[in-house]
């Protein structure tokens, strides 16, 4: 079974592979501070929520680059598994020494007495690693199911899928929805008995990311190049034809969204202990709209143009949030133009760009400097 | 209405009976009758707004009749009701369609277009462990062969010139060996010397599959015609040979006569 397209993709993979996981965690590791090759777990954390933020950028490629669906509810799947692993850590907090209580903070301010009920499973960790795959995953089933059997696509499917990241932002900024209104939830102290700022504890998350991302690329690399894989891009290409040669586009779809929205939902409970919050502000359109633009650049239906695009943008803000503060969105907005309108292709599209570039300017010299020689 | 008796005798795979459709009061198609014989090449011809792509649509599930049957003789004697199947189970039972614009997938090679529109198991968990046999392959190359594409096999589909992909789609309806083809305006935007090779290709064709054809191009229908039925206003005016039917006063009013009186 071929999962790579070719050697060269073999070598780049085992390359990438061995420096997330070996290099860079024993820079951190074995180096001491100041050492010029140390790497601060301070950037191995950022680091490991980039990685996140790509493995979300793919999950959205396989949704929009392969199969055409432009989903605007990526960053609420993502909040759904970050939410869920949320609540696994904030029932590890510990006693709080104000009230007295081991419940969430902000359970306490609004009275609870008890854990409600839908809280208690995730004082399991099995539990909680499985919750962040189905609770995104039964979301996207459901309303995959009601969208695509009513046959809703293109524009008004993107449309719908923006109205529920808002509904369920909403929800969620509801104190009454136990899942901590607009505070969310903060302040986690362990993780399967680990302190969270230990170091270790972040380098072993930062390894986690990456493993993630490197599954999830081997995955979709794996899926893609299968038959399912290129009726998928058929679908995209042309619905009516796939449906009339006999396929119900309805449950490749719906196949697709659901596991789509359990990648990116995995991506989320990686983030959460490493950006140490998650709060409603994560489920909005904007966020899922700052998805579709990584994709975008990166370069959308090829594997490694999502990964790209995401460590672009999201670097690039890191840099511009700090010089120029009240810029960013005006430089991210031109950026997102400029690729529509230059860059069909994305980053990764750009050396084949290029390429044409160079033998269309070749062939007009040479077709305009023929007539001189012979003449 | 009364049907025609003859064509109760002999060997028919299709029987469209009584069907009515209407669109917002708009009656698209009106009591029409229809019977497609085994293995003929059958065409369908009518001005714009006939009902000719309406009629494609019943059969193949796209959209309802409100009155009449829509019956699918198969072999085994079992009769199916395609008023009641779904869409995608339609072509399931043998029955395909091409469409109008040309519909490949663009992106894939000519080898995996017609892959994907063989007659296999369907289902997202079996193609995600489907391997590729040499009957698959022996399938595909005879499918190349037979609309004579084998030399692009390698072809990305969205690459070749627009009568290509029509010779393409025709091929994947030929991969799931269809007991019906239903071929909407095969020739359009063709050169001549395209439509004449896909007239071949019909041809060729007959007798091994039942082909409904609709066409615009009297010069294609000329090449291609054994039966010829006229559709007008949603109902069969005509039916019959295509010098029968190109001599007959009615036609030449609704159809010929108001072509030849723009020429």
């Amino acid at each position: 079974m071929q999962i790579f397209d070719n050697k060269k993709e073999v070598g780049g993979y085992l390359l990438v592979a061995s420096v997330l996981l070996l290099v860079l965690p024993m820079l951190n590791t074995f180096l001491a501070e100041g050492d010029f090759l140390h790497v601060s777990s301070f950037q191995l954390s950022l680091w490991g929520k980039y990685i996140c933020y790509a493995v979300l950028a793919m999950s959205l490629n396989f949704l929009w680059g392969y199969t055409g669906l432009l989903c605007l509810c990526q960053s609420l799947f993502f909040a759904l598994g970050g939410y869920a692993f949320g609540m696994y850590l904030m029932l590890n907090v510990g006693v709080d020494p104000v009230y007295n209580s081991a419940l969430p903070d902000f359970m306490d301010f609004m009275g609870f007495t008890e854990l409600p009920v839908h809280w208690k499973p995730f004082h399991s960790f099995l539990f909680t690693a499985g919750a962040v795959l189905w609770v995104p995953g039964l979301v996207a089933f459901i309303f995959g199911f009601l969208a695509f059997r009513s046959r809703i696509k293109g524009v008004y499917f993107s449309i719908l899928t923006q109205a529920l990241t808002y509904a369920a932002a909403l929800l969620f900024y509801r104190n009454e929805f136990t899942f901590g209104g607009n505070n969310g939830f903060t302040d986690f102290k362990k993780i399967l008995g680990a302190e969270m700022n230990d170091p270790s504890t972040q380098r072993w998350l930062f390894i986690g990311s990456a493993a993630l991302m490197l599954l999830v690329y081997v995955f979709l690399s794996w899926i893609i190049k299968t038959k399912f894989g290129k009726v998928q891009q058929a679908i995209r290409d042309s619905e009516a034809r796939v449906r009339f040669s006999g396929y119900s586009t309805t449950s490749y779809k719906l196949l697709i969204f659901t596991v789509s929205a359990m990648i990116a939902g995995a991506a989320g409970a990686f983030y959460v202990p490493q950006v140490g919050i998650i709060n409603p502000g994560e489920m909005t359109a904007a966020k899922s709209l700052d998805v579709v633009v990584w994709v975008a650049l990166g370069g959308r239906g090829t594997k490694f143009g999502p990964v790209i695009g995401a460590l672009i943008v999201n670097v690039l803000k890191s840099f511009a949030t700090r010089a120029y503060p009240d810029s960013w969105l005006i430089i991210l907005g031109l950026i997102f133009i400029f690729v529509v309108l230059f860059m069909p292709n994305g980053v990764v599209g750009l050396p084949a760009q290029i390429k044409g570039w160079i033998a269309y300017y070749k062939s007009k010299t040479a077709s305009t400097a023929l007539p001189k020689g012979v003449a | 209405m009364t049907h025609d008796p003859l064509y109760r005798d002999t060997n028919l795979v299709l029987s469209v009976e009584g069907v009515d459709k209407s669109f917002d009061g708009f009656k698209a198609i009106n009591d029409l009758n229809f019977y497609l014989k085994e293995g003929e090449l059958h065409t369908v011809i009518g001005p714009n707004g006939a009902g000719k792509s309406t009629f494609m649509d019943l059969i193949t599930a796209r959209t309802r009749p409100d009155k009449g049957s829509i019956i699918f003789h198969q072999k085994d004697g079992h009769d199916i009701d395609l008023t009641k199947v779904r869409e995608y189970h339609v072509s399931r039972l043998g029955i395909s369609r091409k469409f109008q614009n040309p519909a490949v997938y663009r992106s894939h090679s000519v080898y995996d277009n017609i892959l994907l529109s063989l007659d296999e198991d369907r289902s997202p968990w079996k193609n995600l462990f489907f391997r590729e046999e040499k009957k698959h392959r022996d399938k595909i190359m005879d499918v190349l062969e037979t609309i004579r594409m084998d030399r692009f096999k390698d072809t990305i589909a969205g690459s070749l010139s627009h009568g290509q992909k029509q010779w393409l789609e025709i091929g994947m309806l030929l991969a799931q060996d269809p007991k019906i083809m239903l071929v909407d305006e095969p020739a359009a935007g063709m050169s001549d010397e395209e439509t004449e090779r896909t007239g071949e290709l019909l041809l060729s064709l007959e007798g091994k599959h039942s082909i409904m054809v609709i066409e615009h191009d009297m010069e294609f229908v000329r090449q291609i015609a054994r039966r010829v039925t006229v559709l007008h206003q949603g109902h069969v005016l005509k039916e019959g040979s295509f010098e029968a039917v190109k001599a007959d006063e009615q036609v030449i009013e609704v159809y010929l006569g108001r072509q030849s009186r723009k020429h």
